[in-house]
């Protein structure tokens, strides 16, 4: 049995000078699941997502999106295929409302004249489609969906943002040390964001530095090493000082069979 | 800080030496030195200094301040021109005192000085001053409002240059209110007369937007302003404004110094009653022949008989004329006037 | 190979004991919070009461000050007409503060394009409807010359403006001389360009069409800032530029449209500034770019960007123009009436950092 993969990578490469950021690594993300992808600092965990989503503009290699080809400019290319990215500083304007944020770049405008003509936004439609949003995953706990996200929490202000990627990916979702800046309560409930996000049927990339947290949800551990993928290991079957070891090569990979390359089989 | 202005000038004066060292290094050096170059009482003198010196085979650079009271500019220009060697300076002083210190320099190094349309204070700064009578213009046109109308009945409105009552300023404003017949009390002060008739001062900064603000101003203080005396011919042009926006342009008389040719062209179409015309065209091509004469013989310019300056003339013009006092009509300045 | 870790889905170990933990994360005193604080609340969340209330205080100290010749009609109108001008250029001005730019070469521009304008129309013959639009669109295209340097050069807004300022007014020389355009002469051949000179009797009110002009661009602008996305934007790539860049908008060319439109609403002024002077004059209006900064300013609009109320700026304009005509009344003399200025741009600003730290 074969699933398509929704993200296939081959042999991309990507340099900055002298440097190679990006060496030959394959990148492979199936429906449904969380992939966590671990990896020292420098490891190039970082470009080799932003590849994926048009950050970063691969030298060599080949993309897929659920079997297609790609060729991203931009993130904003990757966004209007339904790939949504939560970026680690979140890309919330402070000063506007979470109802404008969550519909920044992309507002809606009222139907008829006003609209067409006059292109005035549609306020309403906007803050009740936000609101049905926060609520859907839970986070209705802010006062007004016309506050400044300035006057947020941190973990407020994250849930935004993962409710911002939420509802608007069609394909999957990157999430970008989205519990490093949280406190404990705080990262908890992120957590159970991510898991709910994906309840809902949206794979998520998930990049950490936080082994308990990428243990706890990810389904399979993507670990990057100089530049390459170095092994996928399904986390039941590893322990975070094996995962830690493979990652700093204090340990070799495990062998092809032990690894994780596709989902478990339910 | 000091050193980093130090280059730039440095910089600066190498850049102008190098363009100007197309001209033979034996010709005789001038500079013209302006208060700025944007008024065109400035680019006529620009002009007359250009074309003396083009007459009179003498290599001129000029400079200009970027805006009027620009010390620092005019002091880096004097300074240029000592290191250029120039043989004279020709100086419209952005400040009457400040730059005497630099102006003492040059002529310690030999340069002639001459200070044109505003002079030094005291006026010995510079080895001579061309100049218009300004005090004579104000009266001029003091004069002719007077007589052109029931002076006792006079509601005055004064509209100067700015703030800082430099000589031209209160040289023309006393002259108009002598000329009028005003007592007016320090002669070098602005504003310190008690005669009822003045309804007050405000400053224009000498352009149309000044004037038309400042004339609003004194409207505001009394609407039955009857003659309004103006700086300049720009200022006077923004008065009238004001005074037509609220249908008032046929009771007040306007009274300006200059001669700009949109001046005497608003003295034609009734904008402007009188105006006192003045030569800049002629400051700079005398200047530039006493810099000649200067470094052929060594003799410096004589001022006026009876002044502290050389008087270079000024005229009044008007389409109205009234007895004794001498005046041109307007078509006659526009063959004189300048910009 | 080593043990499976084990997975709990309730959390981590240490975690736990959270459910037995406070539920809150942090308390604020809300219950003592002084006058001061609500206050300082209350106007972060209305900051157009501020310029409301200093221009409120303005007219009532003058009025005091003066016997209540200050609220005489005349000076009313006067101080309306007055506004119009840099009432515009401070709507331009407004656009480009927003993105955490300024706009120095705005006051250069305006009189640029008033002498092309002029120029055009009374010197070349140019059709005044022409003429106008040319001076629009030459307004247009000095604001994208500056959206250029801005976006593409990536030099800092200040720098650039600082640069195309003293162009701006080089060009003005350069081009069309020192002389003022006569108001005699394009009353002749151009009347159109003194268009916004005319003034609507209402009664004992008299607005010229230009003050009438400025409350219909500021309405439009509030449109455009509140009510498009477009406005969105701009408040979005002020406030953080990178945030907005990444969640999806295209801040290079949001700046580069912001600085386009501020060159043609200054191009608009220019027009504007023919009615209210007669003339077109290349030595007025010389500090007109500082003076749109003290309204944008007084009216709670922040230097940093992405804050501010375009309202306010309408309310700021109005203030430096009663602080004006106010101050002249009195006998202060001039430099006095800077130092007012002076200071009431100090509190302003200040009023408004204090007001920011309410969300730190």
């Amino acid at each position: 049995m074969t699933v398509q993969p929704i993200v296939q990578g081959r042999g991309i490469v990507k340099r900055y000078g002298h440097v190679t950021a990006i060496d030959h690594s394959d990148f492979d993300l199936y429906p449904g699941e969380i992939l966590a992808v671990i990896g020292d600092n420098g490891a190039g965990k970082s470009s080799i997502v932003k590849s994926i989503c048009g950050a970063v503009h691969p030298d060599e290699g080949e993309i897929k999106i659920e079997g297609k080809p790609v060729h991203f400019n931009s993130p904003l290319d990757a966004r209007d295929m339904g790939i949504e990215i939560v970026y680690q500083q979140l890309a919330l304007s402070p000063a506007l409302s979470i109802a404008d944020n969550m519909f920044a770049g992309r507002e809606l405008l009222k139907p008829g004249v006003m609209g067409k003509v006059f292109r005035q936004l549609d306020k309403k439609a906007m803050e009740d489609f936000a609101r049905q949003k926060l609520s859907d995953l839970g986070l209705m706990t802010v006062q007004s969906i016309n506050q400044a996200v300035e006057t947020l929490s941190g973990g407020q202000r994250q849930g935004v943002a993962v409710a911002r990627a939420a509802a608007f990916a069609k394909k999957f979702i990157i999430m970008d040390e989205p519990t490093a800046a949280l406190g404990v309560k705080e990262s908890r409930r992120v957590l159970e964001l991510i898991q709910e996000v994906r309840s809902r049927g949206i794979p998520i990339v998930l990049i950490s530095h936080n082994m308990p947290h990428v243990f706890e949800v990810a389904d399979r551990i993507h670990i990057h090493r100089l530049g390459k993928r170095h092994a996928v290991i399904d986390p039941a079957k590893f322990s975070m000082s094996d995962a830690v070891a493979i990652m700093t090569g204090a340990s070799e990979a495990p062998p092809i069979e032990d690894q994780q390359l596709t989902p478990k089989v339910a | 800080m000091k050193t980093i202005k130090s280059a730039i000038k440095l910089a600066a004066t190498a850049s102008i030496v190098a363009l100007s060292a197309g001209a033979a290094q034996a010709e005789t050096g001038a500079c013209l030195i302006t208060k700025t170059d944007t008024n065109p009482f400035f680019v006529k003198m620009k002009e007359g200094a250009l074309q003396g010196a083009e007459a009179n085979g003498i290599s001129l650079q000029t400079f200009a301040g970027k805006i009027d009271g620009d010390v620092e500019s005019q002091v880096a220009a004097v300074e240029s021109c000592i290191a250029s060697g120039a043989k004279g300076i020709l100086i419209t002083p952005s400040d009457s005192r400040a730059l005497a210190p630099v102006i003492g320099q040059a002529r310690d190094a030999g340069i002639l000085v001459i200070a044109l349309d505003t002079p030094f204070e005291p006026a010995e700064t510079a080895d001579a001053t061309f100049a218009t009578d300004n005090f004579k213009a104000g009266e001029l046109i003091g004069q002719w409002a007077a007589a052109s109308m029931n002076a006792d009945e006079a509601k005055i409105a004064l509209l100067d240059l700015n703030a800082s009552e430099i000589s031209v300023d209160y040289l023309r404003n006393n002259g108009f209110l002598q000329g009028f017949g005003v007592d007016i009390k320090d002669p070098t002060d602005i504003g310190d007369e008690d005669d009822a008739r003045i309804v007050g001062n405000d400053v224009t900064n000498g352009n149309e937007e000044g004037g038309r603000t400042a004339m609003e101003n004194l409207l505001q203080k009394d609407s039955g302003v009857n003659v309004v005396y103006t700086i300049n011919e720009p200022a006077a042009a923004g008065a009238y404004e004001a005074l037509k926006s609220v249908g008032l342009e046929s009771q007040a008389l306007i009274v300006s110094v200059d001669g700009g040719c949109p001046g005497v062209q608003n003295v034609a179409e009734g904008v402007i009653g009188a105006t006192s015309m003045q030569f800049p065209l002629l400051m700079a091509s005398k200047g530039i022949e006493a810099i000649k004469t200067f470094a052929e013989t060594g003799e410096k310019p004589q001022n006026s008989e009876g002044l502290d300056f050389y008087n270079t003339g000024v005229q009044l013009v008007t389409d109205k004329p009234v007895d004794g006092i001498e005046s041109i009509t307007s078509e006659e300045a526009l063959k004189l006037c300048w910009g | 190979m080593a043990e499976p870790a084990p997975q709990r889905p309730g959390g981590q170990d240490f975690e736990q004991t959270l459910n037995q933990s406070d539920t809150n994360v942090a308390r604020f005193e809300n219950t003592d919070r002084t006058f001061l604080k609500s206050l300082q609340h209350f106007l972060h969340g209305n900051p157009t009461i501020v310029p409301v209330v200093i221009l409120i205080l303005g007219i009532v100290g003058f009025a005091v000050v003066t016997d209540g010749k200050f609220l005489s009609l005349y000076n009313m109108n006067v101080i309306l007409q007055r506004v119009s001008i840099v009432g515009t250029l401070a709507a331009a001005q407004t656009l480009v503060i927003l993105t955490a730019g300024i706009d120095l070469s705005i006051g250069a521009l305006m009189v640029l394009m008033s002498m092309a304008m002029g120029h055009l129309a009374v010197s070349m013959g140019v059709p005044a409807p022409l003429a106008v639009l040319i001076g629009l669109g030459g307004g247009g295209l000095c604001g994208f010359l500056n959206g250029l340097l801005v976006t593409k050069v990536k030099l800092p807004p200040f720098i650039t403006t600082l640069g195309t300022w003293r162009i701006f007014y080089a060009l003005i020389f350069m081009v069309f001389g020192s002389q003022s355009i006569r108001g005699g002469d394009i009353d002749k051949v151009a009347p159109l360009l003194k268009f916004w000179g005319n003034v609507l009797v209402l009664g004992p009110v008299r607005l010229t069409y230009g003050s009438i002009l400025l409350f219909v661009i500021f309405f439009v602008l509030w449109y455009v800032l509140t009510q498009t996305a477009w406005g969105r934007h701009v408040y979005a790539v002020g406030d953080d530029a990178e945030a907005a860049e990444l969640s999806g908008m295209q801040s290079d060319r949001v700046l580069r449209q912001v600085y386009i439109v501020a060159g043609v609403v200054g191009g608009l002024a220019a027009w504007m500034a023919i009615g209210r002077l007669g003339s077109a004059s290349p030595t007025s209006f010389a500090e007109a770019n500082l003076e749109s900064i003290t309204a944008v300013v007084i009216g709670g609009i922040s230097l940093f960007g992405g804050r501010g109320s375009i309202w306010g700026v309408f309310f700021g304009a109005i203030i430096v123009q009663v602080f004006d005509a106010g101050l002249s009344m009195t006998s202060l003399d001039t430099q006095a009436k800077y130092m007012a200025l002076g200071v009431l741009i100090i509190v302003a600003v200040a009023m408004d950092q204090w007001i920011r730290k309410v969300s730190a």
